[in-house]
């Protein structure tokens, strides 16, 4: 049996399956008129606790909600309840990022035209996240004081995908001789504009400068 | 590391081509893959390499070719090559931009088929 090899062009994205399902959340979140804002970062950054003390300040004026994905517990869940906001855990098992069907099954039977904003908390990676659209309108990527001013430079392409970028634990900054300008040129250099926010979570510096940007944003 | 996750969709979307074409022998799929795109070339092939086996398309070779990093530069009003991931700027005239215009690529581009 004779057998020719050819090439045959494709043209297809890997990640398009993904990409379908982002394109969807997007359009009903759109439709719903909520905004939505995901948060990456290293484990430990702060992410969890940012974000309860965001929720606490933006629920006064705002409808807010929150999904928080992680490989396994539920404690964020837990602790971000504490804010008093609708919370769902999403444990991804072995998984170390956020997919977009992962959002679109934990949104399950929520209203979101009640909603105004709803926060997705990836799982704590700087590299996997980068890969996958959610169907957010706004990433942040956050990084605290005590993980070293280089770390845009060594993980560029989660802080390229990222359209804002949060500095946690400022309130750390002098034990750990952080350097605040070195860190923003740095930032600078992988995403050149990017805005950043410099917070401390535990004595709310910061935060109430995210709450009007993201209250802009909205509109 | 998820190039286990890229790999097993990459081979899932190739099996679904394949399927399209009346499911002939594969013998390689051509990927581009850009700087950007937060895959890393060598864990992806060895992630391609384990999960094929359990795939429709168990002969197939992974071949990847690697797309430059190009931007629009605001000051040369065009687009340019980017000096790295590490600084994203212009390569001939050094001007800052974040506008990427090439180098988030994670497609399948073609097939081999037998």
């Amino acid at each position: 049996m004779k057998t020719q090899t050819r090439l045959v062009e494709v043209r297809q994205k890997v990640l398009k399956a993904n990409d379908v399902v982002a394109r969807a959340l997007r359009e009903q979140f759109q439709s719903a008129g909520v905004f939505v804002v995901s948060l990456v970062s290293s484990p430990g950054a702060g992410k969890t606790y940012f974000l309860e003390e965001l929720l606490k300040r933006l629920r006064t004026k705002f409808r807010v909600a929150a999904l928080v994905g992680d490989l396994a517990t539920d404690n964020d869940a837990k602790r971000l309840a504490r804010a008093e906001v609708p919370v769902r855990q999403i444990v991804t098992g072995a998984v170390c990022h956020l997919e977009a069907e992962m959002v679109r099954a934990a949104l399950g039977d929520w209203n979101l035209s009640e909603l105004d904003f709803l926060f997705i908390e990836n799982v704590g990676n700087l590299v996997c996240p980068s890969s996958y659209d959610l169907g957010e309108d706004l990433r942040m990527v956050l990084l605290s004081v005590t993980e070293g001013e280089d770390k845009p430079l060594k993980y560029p392409t989660i802080f390229n995908t990222a359209d804002v970028a949060v500095l946690t634990k400022m309130d750390l900054a002098t034990a750990v001789e952080f350097d605040l300008p070195e860190t923003r040129r740095n930032i600078d250099a992988v995403r050149p504009g990017m805005k950043v926010f410099p917070i401390a979570a535990k004595t709310g510096a910061g935060l109430e400068a995210i709450v009007h940007f993201l209250e802009a944003k909205r509109v | 590391m998820h190039e286990l996750s890229i790999a097993l969709s990459l081979l899932e979307a190739a099996e679904d081509e394949a399927e399209r074409r009346g499911n002939p022998r594969v013998l390689a799929v051509h990927l581009r893959l850009g700087p950007l795109s937060g895959v890393v070339k060598e864990a992806l092939l060895s992630a391609f390499e384990m999960a094929r086996a359990e795939s429709s398309l168990p002969e197939a070779r992974l071949e990847i070719e690697d797309v430059p990093l190009v931007v629009f530069c605001p000051e040369c009003q065009r687009n340019r090559a980017a000096v790295s991931i590490q600084m994203l700027c212009c390569a001939e005239c050094g001007a800052p931009t974040p506008d990427v215009v090439q180098g988030r690529e994670l497609d399948i581009i073609a097939l081999e088929i037998q």
